[in-house]
């Protein structure tokens, strides 16, 4: 009987890492950097047209432009786009906040045929709710460190 | 400002996407990661600059919502113990709410596409 | 000893292939029995589908070799889904005896084993052989939801929305002369997303036992034909048989490889526990009753991962069963 560890062969995983087809470098950036560009300029004009048009400001215009960003995103992949563009952007359109949005819808429809509890609610978070989890966390941290801060000094 | 905000969303995605590359990293661990990194640089009031250099450019990659429960929660430990706790999810409630109640509409309404590539 | 040797020649008396959009537009759809632009087949999930095009492949498999149900003895069959879901539900609409068997994309040919051992020693008539494979229910899963967006590598595989099946019993056809059994072989490789790299070293191990034991080589058999080790996996495996001596380059084919016509480059072809049973079932097999192909190898391959096994940051096990077929 062998061991577990006596069946890695280094040799043969070096030959496969050469002979492996290499990710286009310079076309993957290039497009990734022009579509997260260009979504985040959409957030700004999205932006602009609240600031102007609905006079909001501060915290209140910011959270709205998330929302409507997380629509769009939300809308996109129910309409079974979403993921062609994720397909040809990569990174361009994971970390904008409409990938965020994404990340929630994609499983929830996928998930859909198991029921709207087990299947929908349930399923929801999946790829997304890691983001949640550390988010809420991460921030619960900062808020007690800061609390701390303030009332020692 | 529209050059500058393509500039700093496009160069966020870009870091992204050389992660991708390099590590193989999957697209949940890479939100996870840029969500702590926007938290961790407006720890130290860091993000803030870039926000206000490059608005939407800073404020929409995922970095924007760590940046986002970061300030809610800081801003809230001015206030007392109970702000300094519910800050960062009170400034991040209407994404969250957004994702949830959108999440929720659209697997209602769509259904899976099938895919030829 | 490894190679089990059938005296009685079981023959392969029909076959039926079932295939998706894709596959009927790619390069062997004009071999499929089935072709359908619809991958949902008129049903409400991926997994109905699956289990759908499994049993219309067996039943008009049963069908074509002019045997009532009654008269099949057993159903061998598998498919990737858990609790092979999609053999078993499948089976349900057959009062024959059914074996659930599972070895990943290297069922098709576990299956023949089987069924033709069963058939070989006289204890059962006519078997059927079957597997089956879904992209969209492969797809979540092993991997994501559909509809999220992220990239595919360049050294991804994409899993045959398809299903083949045979019947092996005394008869015209093609004949199972000899099976060899595949070992479990695991070089460390953990990219999951890179199959081929995975089960070529099986693969290799299972070919040079079969040459070793049947003292024959790669110019003996027309075709030599692996099941999905994709374009990529297909160099390493003839990389790796030619270092232990045997070169396959003139006859090796894969049917990941070709199941799709390559208009992008980035892809390394199909795969799946339907990829070889679909093509063998509606390509080769054709090739062997028109006595274009002779003599050929069916070997499929089998990546031994399930996604708990992966996260767990365990590396991807292989496996190739392989039958040696003559017409």
């Amino acid at each position: 009987m062998k061991n577990d560890k006596d069946f890695i062969n280094e040799n043969y995983l070096n030959y496969v890492k050469s002979v492996s087809p290499k990710t286009n470098e310079p076309r993957s950036l290039i497009r990734a950097f022009f579509v997260g560009g260009l979504i985040c300029c959409i957030g700004q004009g999205i932006r602009y047209l609240f600031e102007y048009a609905a006079g909001l400001n501060g915290d209140e215009l910011a959270a709205y432009v998330s929302a409507v960003l997380i629509f769009l995103g939300a809308f996109l992949t129910g309409l079974g786009v979403y993921d062609r563009i994720g397909k040809f952007a990569g990174g361009g359109s994971i970390v904008p906040i409409t990938g965020f949005a994404n990340s929630v819808v994609s499983p929830a429809i996928e998930f859909k045929t198991e029921g709207y509890i087990y299947g929908v609610a349930a399923k929801m978070f999946v790829i997304a709710g890691p983001i949640i989890v550390f988010g809420v966390f991460g921030s619960v941290v900062v808020g007690l460190l800061h609390f701390g801060i303030i009332n020692i000094f | 400002m529209f050059l500058k905000v393509f500039a700093v969303g496009g160069a966020i995605c870009t870091l992204a996407q050389l992660l991708i590359n390099y590590t193989k990293m999957t697209a949940g661990r890479i939100l996870v990661y840029f969500l702590i990194a926007g938290l961790v640089l407006q720890t130290f009031g860091l993000y803030q600059y870039l926000v206000d250099f490059a608005g939407a450019g800073a404020t929409v990659p995922i970095s924007g919502f760590g940046y986002l429960l970061a300030k809610g929660a800081m801003e809230g430990a001015k206030k007392g113990l109970f702000d300094a706790i519910t800050g960062g999810i009170t400034a991040a409630g209407m994404g969250i709410t957004a994702a949830i109640v959108f999440g929720y509409l659209f697997a209602l309404l769509f259904k899976s596409k099938s895919k030829m590539n | 000893m490894r190679t089990v040797f059938f005296k009685n020649k079981p023959a392969i008396i029909a076959t039926s292939s079932v295939g998706g959009p894709k596959e009927s537009s790619g390069n062997i759809g004009e071999y499929l029995e089935v072709k359908s632009d619809d991958d949902t087949f008129g049903e409400k999930t991926f997994e109905k589908a699956e289990k759908k095009i499994l049993y219309t492949a067996i039943g008009n498999s049963i069908n074509n070799a002019k045997k009532s149900v009654s008269e099949i003895d057993a159903i061998i069959a598998g498919d990737l889904l858990d609790q092979i879901i999609s053999a078993t539900f499948s089976a349900r609409n057959f009062d024959s005896g059914y074996l659930g068997v599972y070895n990943a994309c290297a069922t098709f040919t576990e299956a023949i084993t089987l069924g033709a051992t069963l058939i070989n020693g006289g204890h059962l008539n006519y078997v059927v052989c079957g597997t089956s494979s879904h992209f969209s229910s492969a797809e979540r899963q092993y991997r994501y939801p559909l509809e999220l967006g992220c990239t595919r590598p360049p050294q991804a595989q994409w899993t045959v929305t398809g299903a083949g099946a045979c019947v092996l019993g005394s008869g015209k056809g093609p004949k199972v002369l000899s099976a060899t059994i595949g070992r479990v072989i695991d070089f460390g490789v953990v990219d999951v997303n890179n199959m081929g790299a995975a089960m070529a070293p099986a693969a290799a191990d299972t070919l040079y036992t079969h040459f070793k034991e049947t003292g024959t080589s790669p110019e003996d058999y027309d075709v030599i034909a692996s099941g999905d080790l994709g374009a990529l996996g297909s160099e390493i495996l003839k990389d790796l048989i030619w270092q232990k001596g045997y070169d396959i380059s003139r006859n090796h084919t894969d049917c990941g490889k070709m199941v799709y016509t390559m208009n992008e480059k980035e892809y390394q072809g199909g795969s799946g526990a339907g990829c070889s049973s679909m093509v063998f079932c509606s390509y080769f097999y054709k090739k062997l009753c028109e006595k274009k192909i002779k003599k050929m190898l069916l070997m499929s391959t089998g990546a031994l991962l399930s996604s708990l096994s992966s996260q767990q940051g365990e590396s991807i096990p292989g496996i190739a069963h392989l039958i040696n077929i003559e017409c």
